[in-house]
């Protein structure tokens, strides 16, 4: 109802990405004042450069093996940080607050057993009755548990399996979108009272060749190890797949305060939208998310977390707006140190901004001699997220503390 | 009418529906397909998609009247989508731009084994190392393939529909395994009800049917292999079920503020009163054991809508005809009708439509709201042998005249999904 706006809050971080475990490993990298350092393989899956996913301890949030066995890398990952979202939130063993928390998760697919891929491909090679072929071969070779680890609304499912978050559970998919979806879905339930608290994110896996297929498909990966995200002109060099896992609490600010929570930061707006590119209708878009949402030119106590892909067009002409829209203030490119992922990619966003407008310290430059030094910390943040193929997001959120 | 005739039990507008459009084996269009369901009639047949033989299962609910240009899921999920859409949008009278939001259930999409072939036959035998995967990556390197792309991404399908019917801001493609259909329809009401906007436009579509999701699904063996006959393959409630019959399908609700209805003179088909959701712990494909999270679900939908279980004339139930499902279906019902579960009529379309996954939910609703609108039950069909364990009225095997004013409809999925939704008359 319009008349029972509610504030909506951030109170739990769950964030896993090449830089690191959770919220504290990024906040040590992040407040430093120095660039950290790009943690990249360029090698595993030549040419293409990946963000990839760290060392981690599955059973620190996901204790049976059981559960571990029945998902991949992507299920996995996701589960976890949703674990250190809960756990950061002081939801973990408040088994109540679970059974009535509302999960919104922005999934793509699982990963594919590729081995019994390259053998069906590579006997279709030497059959003409490749349809028989097929069938003989997944009737045979596909493990039943592989498919419950490719569905989309598995994630959530793992979830609450393994961290008991039950009050509802709903997927939404559609690539950068998804993830644009997914926090303003949650946002618009919270602020009109339909919901409490509510547990939202997403994973992406970058050491995937199924996913790289995708992307490669319309020419989309940068090609260059040595090539930095942004050129000179304002062009980007491609895209580099990026891990991350990230999840977020998100409460009524009543809710959050009434047990007492910490609140890294309070989302005020979070708009999405899509449509024809051409012909400058994309930055008139973006344009009415920013004046929608309220992003309006801030100074140097505001961040922007920009999501560019890294499409070399597409990406200039985002960074062009921004340099119009907010003359003024530091950028970061989440690209240039994370790496793109997809459906997590405006999650990952929201998590860093909560992160800075939690802490004192201005937020490091992700890219050395690339990024303005901020000059002092941020107040406002600002996230973008624009679609590779399609979808724009804004996300605006102010410092609490 | 009086304001408060727009509102619902706790002071949110009432969410009308103005329009539907349904496509499912037994036909395009809500007028044949309710005459096939309340005829008895079973849309299953025979696959003809693909070479069946070897298969455990050989039978289907696929459509495969709507031309599409090329075969794959999203364009068969988009052409059932876009084909529901313009028949719900004609019904409501909306021409032009929908000025609303779209909520999209959709299936998981992934590259098509044609697709794959396809491009391992682009592979030159210098290119012949590694896994298949590294060889279509070197193929994709030298020649970009953006038809290619466009048909696996999860996006495409809402892309077109958003583009085509002019829906407002981003468009939610969702998925909650067998009940996203339902939760699609929850989400539309959700936004009329958050005051950020007067219609909105429910849509679920599920064209995914393919030798490997059939073979993946009976893995977990989850099909019946009564191949024959087909049509009698799907028996919900008896005692010798043995799965589901998987399908296709789609369908279209245009939903809107009651008061915003009313105030453009469309007609009301029915009004979506409530809508419960419940997410289960118990295991990745079994509910648990009790029904606790079903019942959770039935209870919420009820509510939400403000209405007891008394008040309920009819359930379309989710009624995969599985074993696990049904039994574990009357156990949730029969804890929340009590006494009166025999006086309630249940009855499963998918008899007749069999499972059409991601759609169900919707396409359920949209029969629901027919029930409703005709005094028309349509019947639990090849309810040859009744499972004693499960004693409900399905409304077996002929249709039957009722007066119901409100009606629960389930759907509960893989990955512990519930939903339900309560639909109603227009109030008085």
């Amino acid at each position: 109802m319009t008349d029972t706006r509610h504030q909506v809050v951030v109170t739990g971080i769950g964030l896993v990405t090449a830089l690191g475990v959770g919220r504290q490993a990024h906040r040590d990298q992040l407040m430093s004042g120095t660039a950290p350092a790009r943690v990249t393989d360029s090698e595993r899956f030549a040419p293409y450069t990946v963000y990839p996913l760290p060392e981690i301890d599955w059973s620190a949030q996901i204790p049976r093996r059981g559960d571990q066995r029945q998902m991949e890398n992507w299920q996995r990952l996701g589960v976890y940080a949703a674990g250190l979202a809960l756990d950061d939130a002081g939801f973990k063993e408040d088994l109540e607050a679970c059974a009535s928390m509302d999960m919104i998760v922005a999934a793509g697919g699982g990963e594919r057993d590729i081995a019994v891929d390259t053998l069906i491909i590579e006997e279709s090679r030497k059959r003409n009755d490749r349809e028989q072929l097929l069938i003989e071969k997944l009737t045979t070779e596909l493990r039943p548990t592989l498919f419950l680890a490719q569905l989309s609304n598995l994630l959530a499912g793992n979830i609450s399996i393994v961290h008991k978050v039950t009050g509802s559970s709903r997927t939404l998919m559609g690539e950068e979108g998804a993830g644009i979806s997914a926090i303003e879905t949650a946002y618009a339930r919270i602020a009109a009272g339909q919901s409490t608290h509510c547990l939202v994110g997403g994973a992406f896996i970058s050491e995937r060749l199924d996913m790289m297929m995708l992307l490669e498909a319309v020419h989309g990966l940068n090609k260059d190890p040595q090539a930095p995200f942004w050129n000179s002109d304002g062009t980007a060099n491609g895209m580099n797949l990026g891990t991350s896992g990230t999840f977020l609490v998100l409460e009524s600010l009543e809710h959050a305060k009434a047990r007492g929570a910490h609140i890294y930061a309070r989302l005020d707006a979070v708009l999405g939208d899509r449509g024809s590119r051409d012909n400058g209708r994309m930055e008139q878009r973006l344009s009415r998310l920013a004046d929608d949402t309220g992003a309006s030119a801030g100074g140097a106590d505001t961040v922007v977390f920009s999501g560019a892909t890294g499409f070399p067009d597409l990406s200039a002409r985002e960074k062009a707006f921004l340099q119009t829209r907010f003359p003024a203030t530091p950028l970061r490119t989440i690209g240039a140190l994370f790496g793109h992922s997809l459906e997590a990619q405006f999650p990952t966003g929201l998590a860093l901004a909560c992160l800075t407008l939690d802490d004192d310290t201005p937020i490091s430059p992700f890219a050395a001699g690339e990024d303005t030094v901020a000059s002092t910390a941020a107040n406002t943040a600002i996230v973008t997220s624009i679609g590779h193929a399609r979808g724009e997001g804004i996300a605006r959120l102010t410092r609490m503390s | 009418m009086s304001k408060a005739a727009y509102k619902d039990h706790l002071g949110r507008p009432l969410v009308a529906v103005t329009g539907m459009g349904v496509v499912s084996s037994l036909g395009q269009g809500i007028k044949d397909n309710w005459a096939a369901l309340t005829a008895g009639k079973s849309g299953i047949h025979p696959i003809t998609r693909f070479p069946s033989e070897g298969l455990s299962t050989r039978i289907c609910g696929t459509v495969d009247f709507i031309d599409i240009p090329v075969p794959n899921t999203v364009e068969r999920s988009f052409a059932f989508a876009r084909e529901t859409t313009i028949e719900a949008l004609a019904q409501a009278g909306i021409s032009g731009d929908f000025g609303g939001p779209l909520f999209l259930a959709a299936p998981p999409i992934e590259p098509e084994w044609s697709a794959r072939f396809e491009l391992g036959d682009r592979v030159r035998p210098e290119q012949m190392h590694g896994n298949a995967y590294e060889q279509f990556l070197a193929v994709l390197r030298e020649k970009a393939d953006p038809a290619f792309h466009e048909a696996v991404m999860f996006g495409s399908i809402s892309e077109r529909l958003a583009d085509q019917f002019g829906t407002r801001g981003l468009p939610v493609t969702l998925s909650t395994a067998c009940a996203s259909g339902a939760t699609a329809i929850q989400q539309g009401v959700e936004a009329i009800r958050q005051g950020r906007t007067e219609r909105a436009l429910s849509v679920a579509t599920d064209g995914s049917v393919s030798a490997e999701a059939l073979i993946r699904f009976s893995l977990l063996s989850a099909l019946s292999t009564n191949n024959d006959p087909p049509e009698k393959a799907s028996r919900p409630f008896t005692k010798d079920r043995d799965g589901f019959v998987i399908a296709e399908g789609a369908a279209t609700l245009v939903l809107e503020s009651l008061e915003a209805a009313v105030a453009r003179g469309a007609k009301v088909l029915g009004i979506i009163s409530g809508c419960g959701e419940k997410a289960d712990d118990f295991h990745r494909t079994r509910s648990s054991p009790g029904g606790g999270p079903a019942i959770a679900t039935i209870r919420a939908a009820l509510d939400d809508a403000g209405i007891s279980a008394d008040e309920i004339g009819y359930i379309n139930a989710h009624g995969t005809s599985t074993p696990e499902n049904d039994k574990m279906e009357y156990l949730s019902l029969s804890t929340v009708f009590g006494d009166r579960m025999p006086d309630v009529p249940v009855s499963s379309n998918k008899s007749m439509i069999g499972h059409t996954l991601t759609a169900a939910g919707a396409v359920e609703a949209v029969f629901s709201l027919l029930t409703i609108a005709t005094g028309v039950l349509p019947p639990t069909i090849n309810y040859d042998n009744p499972d004693p364990a499960i004693p409900l009225d399905v409304v077996p095997n002929v249709k039957r005249d009722a007066v119901v004013s409100s009606v629960l409809s389930n759907s509960f999925g893989f990955g512990g999904q519930n939903a339900c939704l309560v639909m109603s008359a227009e109030p008085a």
